[in-house]
């Protein structure tokens, strides 16, 4: 997957985000989502290791080795941001706090269900706060590309990986389009990039309802 | 006034013993006692731990050190994976791993050390994570039974503490650490700075100086 697919994925995605919710943004694509949010759109970021109010990554004399997101990396705190431990961190999260949780997935399949943690056989020793997160947050999206290194269409009527969460999901933003879970039915909403309804159709084995609507990307 | 809580960290790492199951605060190295952790690598023969700790450590850091010696016979922990030595010794079958969801892990921790015997939260339901748990139907969700963490000794970090052992916290190194504190029969914590009791502002103590047993200033 090209740097340039991700960027557009998380540039779409960056849309779907509304003044002054508080987002979490997951490791990968969702992290390319914050050069994509002026400070003028009032997003709030929210990383799960104990931090409302991320900011932009450091500059090296800003560097604090006490200061990460849940990815690991450096990070600043804007003003007006506050420290948490933990256990309340994912209260946050569980308690309906967090409007938007935005993370890649292995598997989404059309009654969102998700499968972002573990690759049977392989990796089944991590999961970090991926179940917390989908099951938690107000509303889901999943970046990824439409379909896997081999080939393989993602957004699929059954996940075959490991579940993180049943019906979970509420928005997918692929290279290709966006899919939206409304009352029930997971709908085809945009087409981007000048993709057709043939070419979504021909890497998403999940039944879905054509429904498109005007497009967000000028 | 009783003793004070300051001893060396050599003394510290003497109350974990064989068999004993240990809480090690920190997200990865961010925020970890890591002077109490080679102090127990160095200086502590006590083998056959139980180790809870988000992370096992990173290759031949922190907690990765005690995995190297052959130390940890289990390990209790959302994410093995930042380690990749660990996840070759569960796969090797030398450490017994159990994967618990990060905030489940957090919850579980701050009930063990509130009193609490349980929750039901919806996370990991229906997943590889919620086998053989316990489940009930809230409010038309399915919900599984977690049971609570407890240890017989907490290793923690503060960036500062006073010399009851009222602890504060700086930035995201926070984490695990508080909750932590609450939950081992012997809670031992690092300090970065040690301060003159009076000089934390009490509104700003994350820590209540009763959960603290012993503290050490980090070198």
């Amino acid at each position: 997957m090209s740097d340039d697919v991700k960027t557009r994925i998380a540039a779409r995605a960056a849309l779907e985000l509304q003044p002054g919710e508080v987002v979490n943004l997951g490791i990968g694509i969702p992290n390319l989502i914050p050069s994509f949010l002026g400070p003028e759109t009032g997003v709030v970021l929210h990383t799960e290791n104990g931090l409302l109010g991320v900011g932009p990554r450091p500059n090296g004399d800003e560097l604090d080795p006490d200061l990460i997101d849940a990815a690991k990396q450096p990070i600043t705190a804007l003003p007006g941001a506050a420290y948490f431990d933990s256990a309340a961190s994912f209260a946050m999260i569980r308690g309906g706090h967090v409007d938007v949780a935005v993370l890649g997935a292995l598997e989404v399949s059309g009654d969102g269900d998700i499968a972002n943690w573990a690759v049977p056989g392989k990796d089944v020793l991590g999961v970090g706060g991926a179940m917390d997160l989908v099951v938690g947050a107000r509303r889901v999206i999943v970046t990824m590309t439409a379909t896997s290194s081999r080939g393989e269409p993602k957004v699929v009527a059954a996940c075959t990986y490991p579940l993180t969460a049943s019906g979970a999901v509420d928005v997918i933003v692929t290279e290709l389009s966006v899919f939206r879970r409304v009352d029930g039915e997971l709908r085809l909403t945009e087409l981007l990039d000048g993709a057709t309804v043939d070419d979504v159709a021909a890497v998403t084995t999940a039944p879905f309802v054509v429904a498109l609507e005007e497009s967000h990307v000028h | 006034m009783r003793a004070s809580k300051l001893i060396t960290a050599e003394d510290a790492v003497a109350r974990v013993k064989t068999g004993d199951t240990v809480m090690v605060g920190g997200f990865g190295l961010v925020g970890a006692p890591l002077d109490l952790i080679d102090a127990l690598v160095d200086h502590s023969d006590a083998t056959d731990l139980t180790v809870v700790s988000n992370n096992i450590g990173e290759p031949g850091r922190g907690l990765g050190r005690l995995l190297r010696q052959g130390r940890i016979r289990r390990g209790i922990s959302s994410y093995f994976t930042s380690n990749p030595e660990a996840v070759a010794a569960v796969n090797a079958g030398e450490i017994e791993a159990t994967l618990v969801p990060q905030g489940t892990f957090a919850e579980a921790i701050r009930a063990g050390g509130a009193g609490i015997g349980g929750f039901f939260t919806a996370v990991g339901a229906g997943t590889l994570l919620a086998e053989g748990k316990e489940e009930r139907m809230i409010d038309g969700v399915r919900h599984v039974l977690e049971e609570p963490i407890r240890a017989d000794v907490s290793l923690v970090y503060a960036a500062r503490a006073d010399m009851l052992g009222n602890l504060w916290y700086r930035r995201t190194a926070r984490n695990f650490n508080p909750l932590m504190a609450t939950a081992a029969t012997v809670t031992i914590a690092e300090a970065g700075e040690v301060v003159t009791v009076g000089t934390l502002e009490p509104e700003s103590v994350v820590t209540p100086h009763l959960y603290v047993d012993h503290l050490v200033a980090s070198t």
